[in-house]
Protein backbone atom coordinates (compact mmCIF):
# COMPACT_ATOMS: atom_id res chain seq x y z
CA UNK A 1 0.00 0.00 0.00
CA UNK A 2 1.26 3.36 -0.98
CA UNK A 3 1.84 5.80 1.82
CA UNK A 4 1.83 9.57 2.00
CA UNK A 5 1.32 9.81 -1.74
CA UNK A 6 -1.29 12.58 -1.58
CA UNK A 7 -0.96 16.29 -0.86
CA UNK A 8 -4.17 18.29 -0.50
CA UNK A 9 -4.86 21.99 -0.36
CA UNK A 10 -8.45 23.06 0.16
CA UNK A 11 -9.25 26.75 0.41
CA UNK A 12 -12.56 28.40 1.11
CA UNK A 13 -13.35 31.74 -0.49
CA UNK A 14 -16.86 33.06 0.07
CA UNK A 15 -19.30 30.31 -0.87
CA UNK A 16 -16.80 28.41 -3.00
CA UNK A 17 -14.13 25.93 -2.04
CA UNK A 18 -11.23 25.11 -4.30
CA UNK A 19 -9.52 21.76 -3.80
CA UNK A 20 -6.08 21.03 -5.21
CA UNK A 21 -4.47 17.63 -4.92
CA UNK A 22 -1.09 16.31 -5.95
CA UNK A 23 -0.51 12.55 -6.01
CA UNK A 24 2.82 10.79 -6.22
CA UNK A 25 2.49 8.00 -8.77
CA UNK A 26 4.58 6.93 -11.75
CA UNK A 27 1.62 6.60 -14.16
CA UNK A 28 3.35 4.11 -16.43
CA UNK A 29 1.66 3.94 -19.85
CA UNK A 30 2.56 0.38 -20.83
CA UNK A 31 3.98 1.73 -24.11
CA UNK A 32 7.48 2.55 -22.93
CA UNK A 33 10.32 0.09 -23.34
CA UNK A 34 13.03 -0.69 -20.86
CA UNK A 35 16.23 0.60 -22.48
CA UNK A 36 18.35 -2.29 -21.18
CA UNK A 37 16.15 -5.29 -21.89
CA UNK A 38 14.03 -3.90 -24.73
CA UNK A 39 10.93 -5.24 -23.03
CA UNK A 40 7.82 -3.21 -22.50
CA UNK A 41 7.30 -1.78 -19.04
CA UNK A 42 3.83 -2.90 -17.91
CA UNK A 43 1.17 -0.24 -17.44
CA UNK A 44 0.77 1.03 -13.90
CA UNK A 45 -1.58 3.96 -13.47
CA UNK A 46 -4.24 5.42 -11.21
CA UNK A 47 -7.70 4.58 -12.48
CA UNK A 48 -9.96 6.35 -10.08
CA UNK A 49 -9.70 9.25 -7.65
CA UNK A 50 -12.57 10.05 -5.29
CA UNK A 51 -12.95 13.29 -3.36
CA UNK A 52 -15.36 13.56 -0.47
CA UNK A 53 -16.53 16.59 1.45
CA UNK A 54 -17.72 15.74 4.98
CA UNK A 55 -18.24 12.15 3.87
CA UNK A 56 -20.31 12.81 0.74
CA UNK A 57 -18.83 12.27 -2.70
CA UNK A 58 -18.39 15.50 -4.68
CA UNK A 59 -15.87 14.63 -7.35
CA UNK A 60 -14.67 11.48 -9.12
CA UNK A 61 -11.84 11.34 -11.62
CA UNK A 62 -11.54 8.39 -14.00
CA UNK A 63 -8.07 8.36 -15.45
CA UNK A 64 -6.33 6.57 -18.28
CA UNK A 65 -2.63 6.23 -18.97
CA UNK A 66 -2.46 9.68 -20.58
CA UNK A 67 -2.54 11.50 -17.26
CA UNK A 68 0.92 12.79 -16.38
CA UNK A 69 3.32 11.26 -13.88
CA UNK A 70 2.69 12.55 -10.34
CA UNK A 71 -0.77 13.77 -11.34
CA UNK A 72 -2.27 17.09 -10.35
CA UNK A 73 -5.98 17.64 -9.92
CA UNK A 74 -8.11 20.64 -9.09
CA UNK A 75 -11.83 21.34 -8.83
CA UNK A 76 -14.24 23.78 -7.18
CA UNK A 77 -17.50 23.29 -5.36
CA UNK A 78 -20.12 25.27 -3.47
CA UNK A 79 -21.08 24.58 0.13
CA UNK A 80 -17.80 23.97 1.92
CA UNK A 81 -16.85 25.84 5.08
CA UNK A 82 -13.61 26.35 6.95
CA UNK A 83 -12.78 23.32 9.10
CA UNK A 84 -14.81 20.86 6.99
CA UNK A 85 -13.06 17.66 6.07
CA UNK A 86 -11.92 16.77 2.57
CA UNK A 87 -10.95 13.19 1.87
CA UNK A 88 -9.11 12.15 -1.28
CA UNK A 89 -8.54 8.50 -2.18
CA UNK A 90 -7.20 6.73 -5.25
CA UNK A 91 -6.93 3.21 -6.58
CA UNK A 92 -4.66 2.06 -9.43
CA UNK A 93 -4.80 -0.78 -11.95
CA UNK A 94 -2.79 -3.06 -9.66
CA UNK A 95 -5.22 -2.57 -6.80
CA UNK A 96 -2.85 -0.34 -4.87
CA UNK A 97 -4.55 2.45 -2.99
CA UNK A 98 -4.07 5.42 -0.68
CA UNK A 99 -6.19 8.07 0.95
CA UNK A 100 -5.71 11.26 2.85
CA UNK A 101 -7.90 13.65 4.77
CA UNK A 102 -7.43 17.40 5.11
CA UNK A 103 -9.35 20.34 6.49
CA UNK A 104 -10.65 23.26 4.45
CA UNK A 105 -8.72 26.41 5.24
CA UNK B 1 -13.15 -30.79 6.41
CA UNK B 2 -13.31 -30.55 2.66
CA UNK B 3 -16.41 -28.34 2.91
CA UNK B 4 -14.61 -25.90 5.11
CA UNK B 5 -11.67 -25.79 2.79
CA UNK B 6 -13.97 -25.00 -0.15
CA UNK B 7 -15.59 -22.11 1.67
CA UNK B 8 -12.25 -20.82 2.74
CA UNK B 9 -10.90 -20.85 -0.81
CA UNK B 10 -13.96 -19.11 -2.19
CA UNK B 11 -13.63 -16.42 0.41
CA UNK B 12 -10.00 -15.88 -0.39
CA UNK B 13 -10.57 -15.52 -4.11
CA UNK B 14 -13.29 -12.92 -3.85
CA UNK B 15 -11.70 -10.85 -1.16
CA UNK B 16 -8.04 -11.27 -2.05
CA UNK B 17 -7.69 -8.55 -4.65
CA UNK B 18 -9.77 -5.99 -2.85
CA UNK B 19 -8.67 -6.75 0.66
CA UNK B 20 -6.20 -3.88 0.74
CA UNK B 21 -8.78 -1.25 -0.08
CA UNK B 22 -11.48 -2.84 2.01
CA UNK B 23 -9.12 -3.42 4.90
CA UNK B 24 -8.20 0.23 4.91
CA UNK B 25 -11.90 1.07 5.17
CA UNK B 26 -11.81 3.18 2.04
CA UNK B 27 -14.04 1.38 -0.36
CA UNK B 28 -16.86 -1.06 -0.29
CA UNK B 29 -16.19 -4.03 -2.59
CA UNK B 30 -19.05 -3.05 -4.89
CA UNK B 31 -17.69 0.46 -5.35
CA UNK B 32 -14.22 -0.48 -6.51
CA UNK B 33 -13.80 0.61 -10.10
CA UNK B 34 -17.43 -0.03 -10.84
CA UNK B 35 -17.68 3.21 -12.75
CA UNK B 36 -14.38 3.14 -14.60
CA UNK B 37 -15.34 3.47 -18.29
CA UNK B 38 -13.07 0.75 -19.66
CA UNK B 39 -14.81 0.64 -23.04
CA UNK B 40 -14.30 4.38 -23.60
CA UNK B 41 -10.63 4.22 -22.63
CA UNK B 42 -10.04 1.35 -25.06
CA UNK B 43 -11.38 3.21 -28.12
CA UNK B 44 -8.73 4.12 -30.69
CA UNK B 45 -10.66 6.80 -32.58
CA UNK B 46 -11.72 10.18 -31.23
CA UNK B 47 -15.34 9.95 -32.38
CA UNK B 48 -15.71 6.42 -31.00
CA UNK B 49 -14.26 7.48 -27.66
CA UNK B 50 -16.58 10.50 -27.39
CA UNK B 51 -19.47 8.26 -28.34
CA UNK B 52 -18.54 5.69 -25.71
CA UNK B 53 -18.42 8.27 -22.95
CA UNK B 54 -21.40 10.44 -23.84
CA UNK B 55 -23.58 7.97 -25.73
CA UNK B 56 -23.70 10.09 -28.86
CA UNK B 57 -21.88 12.89 -30.61
CA UNK B 58 -21.30 16.24 -28.96
CA UNK B 59 -22.35 19.59 -30.40
CA UNK B 60 -19.87 22.47 -30.60
CA UNK B 61 -20.20 25.06 -27.87
CA UNK B 62 -18.66 28.46 -27.27
CA UNK B 63 -19.32 28.18 -23.55
CA UNK B 64 -16.41 25.84 -22.89
CA UNK B 65 -12.97 27.31 -22.30
CA UNK B 66 -9.86 25.19 -22.60
CA UNK B 67 -6.78 26.69 -21.04
CA UNK B 68 -3.72 24.93 -22.39
CA UNK B 69 -0.37 26.07 -23.76
CA UNK B 70 -0.24 26.82 -27.52
CA UNK B 71 3.12 25.10 -27.60
CA UNK B 72 4.02 22.43 -25.07
CA UNK B 73 7.76 21.94 -24.85
CA UNK B 74 7.36 18.68 -22.99
CA UNK B 75 4.49 16.45 -24.06
CA UNK B 76 4.79 14.42 -20.85
CA UNK B 77 3.33 17.24 -18.80
CA UNK B 78 0.72 19.44 -20.46
CA UNK B 79 -1.39 21.46 -18.02
CA UNK B 80 -5.04 21.56 -19.04
CA UNK B 81 -7.79 23.59 -17.41
CA UNK B 82 -11.38 23.34 -18.58
CA UNK B 83 -14.06 25.71 -17.41
CA UNK B 84 -17.60 26.15 -18.63
CA UNK B 85 -20.55 28.41 -17.93
CA UNK B 86 -23.02 25.65 -18.83
CA UNK B 87 -25.13 24.91 -15.75
CA UNK B 88 -25.75 21.48 -14.25
CA UNK B 89 -22.52 19.94 -15.45
CA UNK B 90 -22.39 16.22 -14.71
CA UNK B 91 -19.25 15.14 -16.48
CA UNK B 92 -16.18 16.70 -18.08
CA UNK B 93 -13.96 14.54 -20.27
CA UNK B 94 -10.60 15.33 -21.83
CA UNK B 95 -9.55 13.78 -25.14
CA UNK B 96 -6.30 14.03 -27.07
CA UNK B 97 -7.10 13.23 -30.69
CA UNK B 98 -3.75 11.75 -31.71
CA UNK B 99 -2.89 9.78 -28.58
CA UNK B 100 -3.02 5.96 -28.89
CA UNK B 101 -6.05 6.12 -26.58
CA UNK B 102 -7.81 9.45 -27.17
CA UNK B 103 -9.61 9.53 -23.82
CA UNK B 104 -7.18 10.91 -21.23
CA UNK B 105 -9.45 11.53 -18.28
CA UNK B 106 -13.08 11.82 -17.36
CA UNK B 107 -14.42 13.63 -14.30
CA UNK B 108 -17.78 13.06 -12.60
CA UNK B 109 -19.05 16.17 -10.84
CA UNK B 110 -21.64 16.33 -8.08
CA UNK B 111 -24.42 18.91 -8.45
CA UNK B 112 -22.66 21.42 -6.19
CA UNK B 113 -19.45 21.41 -8.26
CA UNK B 114 -18.49 24.26 -10.56
CA UNK B 115 -17.95 23.48 -14.22
CA UNK B 116 -14.22 23.53 -13.69
CA UNK B 117 -11.39 21.00 -13.70
CA UNK B 118 -7.66 21.28 -13.94
CA UNK B 119 -5.13 18.51 -14.46
CA UNK B 120 -1.97 17.58 -16.35
CA UNK B 121 -1.88 15.15 -19.25
CA UNK B 122 0.54 13.46 -21.64
CA UNK B 123 0.52 14.11 -25.38
CA UNK B 124 2.36 11.94 -27.89
CA UNK B 125 2.50 14.62 -30.58
CA UNK B 126 0.88 17.83 -31.79
CA UNK B 127 -2.85 17.31 -31.63
CA UNK B 128 -6.24 18.77 -30.86
CA UNK B 129 -7.28 18.60 -27.23
CA UNK B 130 -11.04 18.10 -27.06
CA UNK B 131 -13.14 18.83 -24.00
CA UNK B 132 -16.56 17.24 -23.79
CA UNK B 133 -19.00 18.59 -21.20
CA UNK B 134 -22.17 16.68 -20.37
CA UNK B 135 -25.04 18.53 -18.76
CA UNK B 136 -28.76 17.86 -18.63
CA UNK B 137 -28.51 14.81 -20.88
CA UNK B 138 -26.70 16.69 -23.64
CA UNK B 139 -23.06 16.74 -24.68
CA UNK B 140 -21.09 19.79 -25.75
CA UNK B 141 -17.55 20.01 -27.03
CA UNK B 142 -14.75 22.47 -27.70
CA UNK B 143 -11.21 21.98 -28.92
CA UNK B 144 -7.83 23.59 -28.94
CA UNK B 145 -4.67 22.66 -30.81
CA UNK B 146 -1.57 22.12 -28.73
CA UNK B 147 1.80 21.89 -30.47
CA UNK B 148 4.15 19.38 -28.91
CA UNK B 149 7.90 19.56 -29.49
CA UNK B 150 8.90 16.49 -27.45
CA UNK B 151 6.40 13.65 -27.19
CA UNK B 152 5.38 12.25 -23.84
CA UNK B 153 4.14 8.78 -24.63
CA UNK B 154 7.47 6.97 -24.76
CA UNK B 155 8.67 5.06 -27.81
Amino acid sequence: MAKNSIKIKAKNKGSKTEVKALIKHKMETGLRKDKKTGEKIPAHFIKEVKCEHNGSLVFTANWGVAVSKNPYLSFKFTGGAKGDSINVSWVDNKGDTDSKAAKIK
Amino acid sequence: MSMKRRTFLKGTITTGVLSVAVGAGLLKPSEVLAAWPENAFNQKGLADAINAISGGSASDSGDIKIKAPDIAENGAVVPITISTSISGVEKISVFVEKNPQPLAASFDLASNCDGFISTRIKMGKTSDVVAVVQAGGKAYQAKKTVKVTIGGCGG
